[in-house]
């Protein structure tokens, strides 16, 4: 994967009111979850109520930005076009130590990612708008 | 077993195309229910229940009143079934139990769809679209291969073991000349040899896109017995809808059907290991194993060994998709799932000829729709 993930043309988020902190954190680097102050959960993706016990007080938290990777596919034939120039890449489901899984792209590490990987927040520019992905946590005995 | 909950009593299925060109749903809607009501011995007249699916692209709304105007229909009870490819399978026991109720007696269930060059796609502003097609995840392969992969992580499945599914669809389809891969059977190594699209999935483990069309006619087991085919029951129905997004399964090793199977089972009072054929929905090599763990034919992460184990060609002992699958007989959109309904009542009845499977008392059909999310099982039973 050498093209500018930048550059591309790829369709991004349908952002509504509901959602914005969300993607307004994204362009921040960060990640913000909203968590329930009713039954203590944590919620990904936002909504207006709480899917485990429908309260309304949800409230954004920022997240740790750590991760395990569940699963990943390296995609070579992309679902939409505009993707295209960079594939193969990487996406994957990211069960974020909070506790939600999110789907994510996964950037290349030292070596080809495993399930079970450990992995941390890499806000990376793709398409016009910085997107929370994430790369894999190299062990220590690959950084020597 | 328990009492019959209604009766199949017509099928009709269209050959698949890979593209049509300038032909409407509905006019493909029409074939395809002339032909089951016509099997069925009835006059259109008869049909006082309609279930249609969502997709007819002349019209997203008021689909049911578009497809009974055009049919020339006056149902009491019409619907739309909006359970991707469970669709087909979930349009049956709906059928069974409106007739139960008593808000019709007769109930054609049908689905179809035209495949034109340039399909036009809908505008979409759901979770899928906002938090996964941003990061570059478009489409069921790569919900799917996610799916396998992490099969594959969990119980050390491998390529092959997968492979073993797309081969024995391949295999079957040779004995149906409508199906898309008639006289292009694909081994193990050729369906490994396929190119990988989204990894650990290959081109041949996945289901071609075809237009196609299949219907069935529902009726009450009273009236079943004066009809003119061998009547097919109903015997037990199970439905589970659990999630939408792969992000947001429960499990990526189990799913829904796991659920509605048990229940159909139980309100049938069979057991996995008693069907003469397992017509399970098929979308992707994955969905044929998790459904085979799930049934409980096997443990968990057993299939390869399971398949190993068992012949699933119509005069083997574990008939699996004798028409194909529709890895083998071509996916024409949500009528995919219906052709595993079809099958099942051809086989039921003796009609499948060269394919006829032996004794062929009881079938399990399943259906499935987005990514391991909406599922329906059935239990069938010849009369």
């Amino acid at each position: 994967m050498s093209v500018d993930l930048n550059a591309l043309k790829t369709p991004g988020p349908t952002i509504t009111a509901l959602t914005q902190p969300f993607w307004d954190a994204a362009a921040q680097g960060q990640l913000k979850i909203q968590h329930c102050e009713d039954c203590g959960r944590p919620v990904f993706y936002p909504r207006p109520i709480c899917p485990h016990c429908w309260s309304k007080r949800l409230v954004w938290k920022e997240a740790s930005g750590k991760g395990r990777l569940k699963s990943f596919s390296q995609i070579r034939k992309p679902g939409h076009p505009s993707w295209l120039p960079a594939a193969p890449y990487v996406v994957g489901l990211v069960a974020l130590a909070e506790g939600p899984t999110m789907l994510s792209f996964i950037l290349p590490g030292a070596r080809p990612p495993h399930v079970g990987d450990a992995l941390l927040l890499a806000p990376t520019a793709i398409g016009g708008r910085v997107l929370p992905a994430f790369k894999p946590v190299e062990t220590a005995t690959e950084e020597k | 077993m328990s009492q019959a909950k209604g009766a199949i009593v017509g099928i009709g299925e269209l050959k698949p195309q890979r593209l049509t060109s300038g032909v409407t749903t509905l006019e493909m809607i029409a074939e395809v229910a002339r032909l089951a009501v016509f099997d069925a011995g009835l006059e259109p007249a008869a049909i006082d229940g309609l279930l249609v699916g969502p997709q007819v692209g002349e019209t997203p709304q008021h689909v049911p009143a578009t497809i009974a105007e055009y049919l020339g229909l006056a149902p009491t009870m019409a619907n739309v079934v909006d359970l991707g490819g469970a669709s087909g399978a979930g349009m049956v026991w709906r059928a069974a139990a409106a007739i139960e109720a008593g808000m019709c007696e007769t109930v054609l269930c049908v689905l179809a769809n035209n495949r034109e060059e340039a399909p036009s796609r809908s505008p979409n502003r759901n979770p899928i679209r906002e938090f996964d097609v941003p990061f570059g995840a478009s489409g069921a392969n790569i919900s799917y291969a996610l799916l396998m992969q992490a099969h594959m992580a969990e119980h050390g499945s491998t390529a092959r073991d997968f492979a073993l599914i797309a081969a024995a669809a391949r295999a079957n389809a040779q004995l149906n000349p409508d199906a898309i891969f008639y006289g292009k059977p694909a081994d193990v190594e050729a369906v490994l040899a396929s190119p990988i699209i989204a990894s650990p999935l290959h081109l041949y483990e996945i289901v071609m896109p075809v237009a196609g069309g299949e219907a069935v006619v529902v009726t009450s087991a009273e009236r079943a017995r004066s009809l003119r085919k061998p009547t097919v029951h109903l015997l037990g129905a199970g439905e589970k809808v659990t999630h939408r997004a792969v992000s947001q399964a429960p499990s990526l090793t189990s799913g829904p059907l796991k659920s509605a199977m048990a229940r159909a089972f139980a309100q049938s009072g069979t057991r996995a290991d008693e069907m003469d054929l397992l017509s399970l929905y098929d979308c992707y090599t994955i969905m044929v194993a998790t459904t085979i763990e799930d049934a409980g034919l096997c443990a968990p992460g057993q299939f390869g060994a399971w398949l190993r184990d068992h012949d699933l060609t119509h005069n083997g002992d574990k008939p699996l998709n004798t028409h194909g699958g529709q890895l083998g007989f071509g996916q024409p959109d949500l009528a995919g799932g219906m052709t595993h309904v079809v099958e099942a009542v051809r086989q039921l009845r003796g009609e499948a000829d060269e394919r006829q499977i032996g004794k062929a008392e009881l079938a399990l059909v399943t259906g499935n729709g987005a990514t391991m999310s909406e599922a329906t099982a059935l239990v069938l039973g010849a009369a």
